[in-house]
């Protein structure tokens, strides 16, 4: 996932990396299968960029050509980006693979 | 994968499919139980509450052995500013009653335990199995399932869908229109471990009692959506929540949200010195009545998330799941001992049913509130604000006379609305909450 800072944008609250917190979730990662993947594009829509901030798993950042990738070893799953997506057809999103993905112990 | 044909499929091994699978494998059915996770509760999320009546409805004695946290004897409501709350509690020994009537939970585990009873009755579950699509007949019939399974594919009279709000299957059938962002939230949940005796100091608890606090005002940031805290025994769950679509305009991180709700100088001291295990997210329909989908038709059932089958003012929605599952449940029963197909006219029986309960009753009242929260954000930042400005106004002591201090409370509140805007929004409060 993004080593990248990704900024909690509340004033007063200083930036937050997401990393920290998934590093307490489970994972069984499907190698080399990403559930999630974005349709090529020059440049992305108001909505796929929206996910940069708006995924609560910190999966989506920009390049530095402007274009949105993901790298969705640490998804929750919660199906958000397809949602926002689900007008421009951005986001291929499928379920990871039966039993792989996020394991919640608590949920 | 599975040769024989049962009664019913059902799709999903959260409270709505559980209550579903339960309630037809206890009248003899015979019933394929599919879930993707590697064990029940592993893919769901919730803050977590348990209403006793809706289970109680399906396993009377569900307090000898599910895995409950703490009975909930006090409520507290919080309307927040960015360094206060009023706050309106409510706590009650009668809580402390034989059979209590709301708990907190931890929802991995409580899936697990209720997927346990789901498998004593009979029902035959099959974990890491993701459901592709439904099969239908030439007449477009739903008979069966596939799933991602080698040589996958399923038979049934009836499929019952309870896969959840983010629920694939239903949605690429055709069966159900894809979510909005304006009716979804999305919440991120984090779990703090203290000690128990820590939880139960700082919240002023004994033995399992718990107390559950439901937040709004300026923690969303403008935009429309609540917070929470529940005490579990040895943690607490907190949370944040908002419209996915408030989320995209605003350029807001869901766990910056969170984080500042943490650090809020009420929050902060609960969870001093905690450790966090988990982080969560989920989506949560929230457009009620108005955005529900067709719930049957030829071959197939929804429930629960799945069904839009949440009351997002009272923040109840296992309980509605629970029913759901529970009437689909009787409603196939029902079909089956008079010896009647699955089709879309005979499963009209399963809204009749519904519409008896509570669940239709509670959503149809609430039909125009979701949309009035959303057109009307001073709810969650003008409203707290002006509320704690007044608290704080007639609280302090500085020498300003109780007249002139109820004059400045009132010109704040007009200045801050307007007269005409005031009494719009009590109008119009009044009107979708009626």
């Amino acid at each position: 996932m993004n080593t990248t800072e990704v900024g909690g944008g509340t004033p007063g609250v200083p930036p937050v990396k997401v990393e920290e917190r998934l590093f307490q979730n489970r994972y069984l990662v499907d190698a080399g299968r990403p559930h999630i993947k974005i349709k090529a594009h020059t440049t992305p829509s108001k909505a796929l960029l929206a996910l940069t901030h708006l995924c609560p798993a910190g999966c989506y950042s920009q390049n530095d050509k402007g274009q949105v990738e993901a790298v969705v070893d640490g998804c929750v799953e919660c199906g958000t980006c397809r949602v926002l997506t689900a007008k421009t057809g951005e986001v291929e999103w499928n379920y990871p693979r039966g039993g792989f993905g996020v394991l919640f112990k608590f949920g | 994968m599975i040769k024989d044909k049962f009664d019913a499929i059902v799709v999903g091994a959260g409270p709505s499919g559980n209550a579903a699978a339960y309630t037809m494998a206890k009248q003899g059915l015979k019933v394929l139980q599919l879930e993707r996770g590697e064990y029940p509760g592993s893919k769901n999320v919730q803050g977590a509450i348990l209403y006793a009546d809706a289970l109680e409805k399906i396993i009377p004695d569900f307090r000898e052995d599910a895995p409950l946290e703490r009975h909930v004897i006090e409520q507290r409501l919080w309307t927040m500013d960015d360094t206060s709350y009023v706050g309106m509690h409510y706590r009650s020994d009668d809580f402390n009653e034989e059979n209590p009537n709301r708990y907190t939970i931890i929802r991995a585990q409580f899936d697990k335990w209720f997927s346990g009873k789901v498998r004593e009755a009979g029902v035959v579950l099959l974990c890491e199995t993701t459901v592709t699509e439904l099969l239908r007949d030439p007449q477009g019939r739903v008979i069966g399932v596939r799933t991602d399974r080698e040589g996958g594919t399923a038979f049934a009279d009836i499929v019952i869908l309870g896969e959840g709000v983010n629920g694939l299957v239903g949605q690429r059938s055709g069966l159900r229109p894809e979510l909005k962002p304006d009716t979804v939230a999305l919440a991120v949940k984090e779990m703090h471990f203290l000690p128990r005796e820590v939880i139960e100091s700082r919240f002023n608890l004994t033995g399992n009692e718990g107390v559950v606090i439901e937040a709004m005002g300026t923690i969303t940031d403008g935009m429309t959506g609540t917070g929470f805290i529940y005490t579990n025994q040895e943690s607490i769950s907190i949370g944040i929540g908002c419209i996915v679509s408030d989320f995209a305009e605003s350029g807001r991180t869901p766990y910056g949200l969170l984080e500042a709700f943490k650090r809020h100088p009420s929050v902060r001291p609960l969870l001093e010195g905690s450790e966090c295990k988990e982080y969560a997210a989920h989506l949560i329909p929230e457009g009620g009545y108005n955005a529900m989908p067709q719930l049957f038709g030829d071959g197939w059932i929804v429930v629960g998330d799945a069904g839009q089958f949440v009351n997002a003012v009272h923040r109840e929605g296992s309980n509605l799941a629970m029913t759901t599952g529970r009437i689909a449940g009787e409603t196939v029963v029902w079909l089956k001992r008079r010896r009647e197909v699955a089709s879309e006219a005979n499963l009209a029986e399963y809204q009749r049913r519904l519409e008896a309960t509570f669940v239709m009753k509670d959503l149809r009242k609430y039909r125009r509130i979701p949309d009035f929260l959303h057109r009307n954000k001073q709810i969650f930042g003008t409203y707290p604000r002006l509320l704690t400005a007044a608290a704080q106004t007639w609280f302090r002591v500085d020498g300003v006379d109780k007249r002139a201090k109820e004059k400045q409370i009132f010109q704040a509140f007009r200045n801050g609305r307007s007269l005409p805007g005031l009494i719009g929004d009590a109008f119009k409060l009044a009107r979708s909450w009626r």
